[in-house]
């Protein structure tokens, strides 16, 4: 077990500097979730219009790998379509639970696919994930 | 007592984790078991398997036998008066959730109070919400003090005539606090409330004696005591367990069944409804035969020094908070921590990464985590298997952490 292969350095970056931080306006849809194991949180907004996510931003506290997760989710998904977004979440997953997935599609995320070794930390690197299908579920979506 | 003579009576230490020897330092959680457990657990199923209390037969003889034996063992290992006192359960939270049931549920009204710490695990906190919301009594919060100790002049302040049940945890599975039980029993009583006490991390760690302890109700885990999972303890003063009603009803409890009413066998049997616990209360037995051969005092100096050992040095580090007591004061075999700008999370799994299993998370005490400040703190905790070594393989194993991190996040 290389701990390197969990903690790569882009991972440390998003950590320390998280992407999209804060709050939208009222209007944006919010969810708030915790990971009851460990007390991990996030509170994820979503602005979206004519089914593209045009902004999103999150709020959280946890470990490095649900920040890090986090914050290169909102990255990864401004821009696109929520059907979209969902595809690359559902990507996202079959990575982390260690099954062959396209990494081209998955940018930057491939920097997570070590947690597929630390099976006691899938659950952090899903979080945020679960948050945005959850947003995507919601009436103002649909 | 010899802790290198003692882990080899421990399968579990020839696993290698990722390859480096064990470094076991989870035991608040649940220990380990010594081969002495796992051999009466096989007899048992090999030559006494058979349901208790109801066969004729020979075997159904022999279980019922091993069964009550286990009882008479608790039974004297907590210097219970008798062992109709023992109930076996499921664990801790079975057993406390049995009272606020079969017993606050049934005796509490609109205005009495319950006078508990915030520091208590969720174990001995949600039950008692519930009983709240389900009477209309109320929830009395006693102040922590800095160290998570509790001043007594609190409790007489806090504890009135009001006052119908006191829950309080024996140690605390954070802080490694040791609550003064007794005196905080004699306060209740004082004012005609009863004491719950969580023996979780106590029993398996200190010599018990319920009557010095003068509680009214004991509750604790065999998995935290070298025993199995799946069986715990619930300890009641004799007309209390009279008083209180049973949880489950069926098969096993039952003196005379009518086609609309039917009665109870007496205590403890009319608790333990359906086919009980058998295998599990005979593995506890076997365990509690091993604590009283090493000796319960022993292992109480044993866990708190390494405890101790481990303040010393964690306080030592840069970078590093320890939580609870200080050093130098009455502490359990237990210390938490944080390596500050690191989530425990991610400590744990550095830790993990060379051999060394702590805990990490809430500890089931989100109120107490919310009065320390954090989200979440990393746990080491000490049992008799543990030696000194084992403090040093944490103290270098956090080194590294700091190292790694310190590398990577620059």
């Amino acid at each position: 077990m290389q701990l390197d292969e969990l903690y790569r350095q882009v991972i440390m970056d998003h950590y320390q500097n998280p992407r999209n931080q804060g709050r939208l306006s009222d209007e944006a849809i919010s969810v708030d979730l915790r990971n009851p194991s460990c007390g991990d949180e996030i509170s994820l907004q979503m602005m979206v219009e004519n089914g593209v996510v045009k902004d999103v931003r999150f709020k959280g506290s946890g470990c490095s790998i649900s920040m890090a997760s986090a914050s290169m989710m909102t990255d990864a998904i401004k821009g696109k379509t929520i059907a979209e977004a969902l595809e690359l979440s559902r990507e996202f997953r079959e990575m982390v639970k260690g099954n062959e997935v396209d990494l081209d599609q998955l940018g930057e995320l491939e920097s997570l696919q070590g947690v597929s070794k630390f099976p006691a930390r899938i659950k952090c690197a899903t979080l945020a994930w679960q948050a945005l299908e959850r947003a995507a579920d919601t009436d103002a979506v649909h | 007592m010899n802790p290198l003579e003692i882990r080899k009576d421990f399968p579990i230490f020839q696993e290698i984790i990722n390859g480096h020897p064990l470094v076991y330092l989870d035991s608040a959680a649940t220990s380990q078991k010594p081969r002495q457990v796992l051999e009466v657990l096989q007899r048992y199923y090999e030559r006494e398997n058979s349901n208790v209390h109801r066969g004729v037969h020979t075997l159904g003889t022999r279980a019922t036998e091993a069964y009550e034996n286990a009882r008479e063992k608790v039974a004297r290992f907590i210097h219970a008066p008798s062992a109709n006192q023992v109930v076996f359960t499921r664990g801790t939270t079975e057993s406390i959730n049995m009272i606020a049931y079969g017993y606050a549920r049934l005796k509490l009204k609109q205005g009495d109070e319950i006078v508990l710490p915030p520091s208590e695990h969720h174990s001995n906190l949600i039950p008692w919400q519930q009983v709240a919301r389900a009477t209309g009594a109320r929830l009395k919060y006693l102040p922590l003090q800095g160290d998570g100790t509790i001043r007594l002049e609190d409790v007489e302040a806090a504890v009135t005539s009001d006052t119908k049940i006191v829950a309080i945890a024996h140690v605390s599975n954070v802080l490694g606090t040791i609550n003064p039980v007794r005196d905080i029993a004699d306060i209740a009583h004082r004012n005609g409330s009863i004491i719950v006490v969580d023996g979780a991390q106590s029993v398996p760690h200190m010599p018990v004696d319920v009557q010095e302890l003068d509680c009214d109700f004991l509750a604790f885990s065999g998995h935290k005591m070298l025993g199995p999972t799946g069986v715990g303890v619930l300890y009641g003063k004799k007309s209390l367990l009279e008083e209180m009603e049973p949880t489950y009803f069926g098969g096993e409890m039952i003196d005379v069944v009518e086609l609309h009413e039917s009665t109870w066998k007496e205590a403890p049997w009319k608790f333990e409804g359906g086919t009980p616990i058998i295998a599990g209360a005979i593995g506890l037995g076997a365990a509690i035969d091993y604590l009283n051969r090493i000796g319960m005092a022993e292992i109480a100096e044993h866990d708190a020094h390494l405890a101790a050992l481990a303040v010393d040095r964690l306080s030592k580090m840069d970078g590093i908070s320890v939580y609870g007591p200080a050093a130098g004061q009455p502490r359990s075999g237990l210390v938490t921590f944080n390596l500050d700008g690191v989530h425990p999370h991610d400590v744990a799994t550095v830790l993990d990464s060379v051999g060394v299993a702590v805990r990490a998370g809430h500890h089931c005490a989100q109120p107490l985590m919310r009065l320390l400040g954090v989200g979440s703190t990393a746990r080491a905790s000490f049992y008799l298997y543990n030696t000194e070594d084992d403090v040093e393989a944490l103290a270098q194993a956090l080194e590294q952490a700091k190292e790694f991190f310190g590398y990577a996040i620059g």
